[in-house]
């Protein structure tokens, strides 16, 4: 098999006494979606924090197409076509949709004719078509994840890794978006998310890496890593698993 | 080009004023009031576009006025060179003081004390030197000449600081539509986002510092070879730095006529409270300095031009937005 694009090796992020990220490692293939589950404040923010640059790991290495790039500056891993959502969105405020989706266009296109085109077709292929002229402030929580995505793709990224873009959004609103991801990895960009819509997970992921109290505890297919007594027990605690399939037995 | 319509237009009504026989009175306060909107079209690169505000914007004009005055007066330079290198200068300190505050990741009001200190600093080091003159000043010697970038009348000093202005409404415009624009922007309004789709923020904020600094160093400049002038109090004084930032704040920082409109409103209303109270209350123009911009961030925190944009913008779309059905 060929390299993943993205491979991550015994990765590490301490703050102070807590470690945040132990001895992690996990891989993106290339052209495929890999999701990281885990429970609330397993580390899996900290994790992406780490690959985009935005933190410096403690120990291990992080290896994009290849190379080390472990603790490179933010703005380079954008540069190298990694392209990271907030899990908070971080719209421009005080500008328009597509002034905020310019700024990641500008990133392949120095010229502003070609760069306000580019950013105008990626918000059409995001729906936000109509509303590219409206202040980013103005949008609804879904048309601001929407918008998040946008901003993210215009960098024409080779890896996008997507914190938690389901996050907030109601059930209609996320079969809107589940083919619009599909249709991104279709594209043959590289998705490695960050989710807790466990139908989206199924549905999308083809590899699943568990996180939990900051270490990897479980990786497999969606179908493996949901029957995992270690997962079930990370997310529902101690002896859960027994129970559980205790139950299952007295039926 | 298109985009350069308003500029150009602007220009030329303005560059029209001495032709109309306007009053010698009239000229100077005119010369001073856009020398003020340069000094303020620095600050507005920086903190208008870029979100940092400095608190000592002194510090570029004072060392624009002290390089073009020293050269002159105890090298001989040329004051059309000295003017350049002023200008130069200015543009070497933004380097250095953007290098210092930025690369250590200094923002917000930590940003603007040290703007602020550095000011000072510079302000009680020229106070001493003696290369600056010290606590006595320096004098530019009266030599009416276009070769020593003196002139015999008003108008000629007005065509100038209007050409400089220009510059820096062009420079603006074109920074505004220019990527380096977009990015400057983009860190204004999320530095972390901005980071996070390739912008090098550092970088970005540096290369505005260095613009803003020649900008307000040229105004510098040119105050020396108005008056004639300079001493530690005038140079680095609070006076500039405060009205650096009041001008473009007052005006709309972070549009391209913010720090005309508003050192013509400020400079106005100075004027006509001193003339009303007929010098008899010295102080009165910063009291009104004071209360405009008070009545600013109350009224209109985006200046007068974003209040402009906003009450136009409201004509236009009378009913709020729905938004348009998704998926």
């Amino acid at each position: 098999m060929a390299d993943p694009l993205l491979a991550v090796e015994h990765l590490s992020r301490r703050f102070g006494g807590l470690s945040a990220v132990n001895d992690v490692s996990l891989a993106a293939e290339e052209g495929r979606i890999t999701a990281l589950i885990g429970p609330n404040g397993a580390g899996k923010t900290t994790l992406f924090a780490l690959i985009a640059g935005f933190l410096k790991p403690s120990g291990g290495t992080i290896r994009y197409r290849g190379e080390d790039v472990t603790g490179e500056a933010p703005h380079r891993m954008a540069r190298r076509g990694i392209a990271r959502t907030f899990q908070v969105v971080q719209p421009f405020a005080g500008l328009t949709v597509h002034e905020n989706i310019l700024v990641g266009a500008h990133l392949r296109h120095p010229q502003r004719e070609a760069a306000l085109a580019a950013a105008a077709q990626v918000g059409r292929d995001l729906n936000l078509g109509a509303m590219l002229e409206r202040p980013a402030d103005t949008l609804t929580v879904a048309g601001r994840k929407r918008l998040e995505l946008a901003k993210a793709l215009a960098t024409e990224p080779k890896l996008l890794l997507l914190d938690e873009v389901l996050a907030g959004l109601n059930p209609s609103e996320i079969r809107d978006i589940v083919p619009v991801i599909r249709a991104l990895c279709r594209r043959g960009i590289t998705i490695l998310m960050i989710e807790h819509v466990m139908q989206a997970v199924m549905s999308l992921a083809e590899h699943v890496f568990v996180l939990a109290e900051g270490r990897i505890i479980a990786a497999g297919s969606p179908a493996q890593v949901a029957a995992d007594p270690h997962v079930v027990e990370a997310y529902l605690g101690h002896g859960a698993a027994a129970r559980l399939g205790g139950r299952a037995h007295d039926k | 080009m298109k985009g350069l319509v308003p500029v150009l237009a602007v220009v030329a009504v303005l560059a029209a004023v001495p032709l109309a026989g306007v009053s010698n009175v009239t000229l100077n306060f005119l010369v001073v009031a856009l020398m003020t909107a340069l000094a303020g079209q620095g600050w507005n690169v920086l903190g208008g576009y870029g979100g940092q505000y400095s608190f000592g914007h002194a510090a570029f004009f004072g060392t624009g006025a002290y390089i073009t005055a020293v050269l002159q007066v105890r090298y001989g330079i040329n004051a059309w060179l000295a003017f350049g290198l002023g200008i130069v200068g200015g543009a070497l300190l933004g380097a250095v003081v953007g290098g210092l505050t930025f690369r250590s990741g200094l923002r917000g009001s930590y940003f603007a004390l040290v703007t602020l200190a550095i000011a000072e600093v510079l302000r009680i080091s020229a106070s001493v030197a003696p290369i600056t003159g010290a606590g006595v000043g320096t004098l530019v010697k009266l030599d009416l000449h276009v070769a020593a970038l003196q002139f015999q009348s008003r108008a000629a000093f007005y065509w100038t600081i209007l050409a400089l202005v220009a510059v820096a409404l062009i420079v603006t415009r074109q920074i505004e539509r220019s990527r380096f624009g977009v990015w400057l922007i983009a860190v204004r309004e999320n530095e972390d986002a901005a980071t996070a789709l390739g912008v090098n923020a550092t970088a970005i904020k540096l290369a505005a510092m260095v613009i803003s600094g020649a900008i307000t160093a040229a105004a510098g400049c040119f105050y020396v070879q108005y008056f004639l002038f300079i001493d530690s109090g005038l140079a680095y004084g609070s006076w500039i730095s405060i009205e650096a930032l009041l001008t473009p704040i007052i005006g709309g920082a972070g549009t391209v006529f913010g720090p005309l409109v508003g050192a013509l409103l400020v400079r106005g209303l100075g004027e006509g409270a001193r003339m009303v109270t007929g010098g008899e209350a010295p102080g009165v123009d910063l009291v009104v300095y004071g209360c405009v911009l008070v009545l600013i961030i109350w009224l209109a925190p985006r200046g007068l031009i974003g209040a402009l944009a906003q009450l136009r913008g409201r004509l236009k779309r009378p009913a709020p937005l729905v938004e348009a059905g998704h998926g």
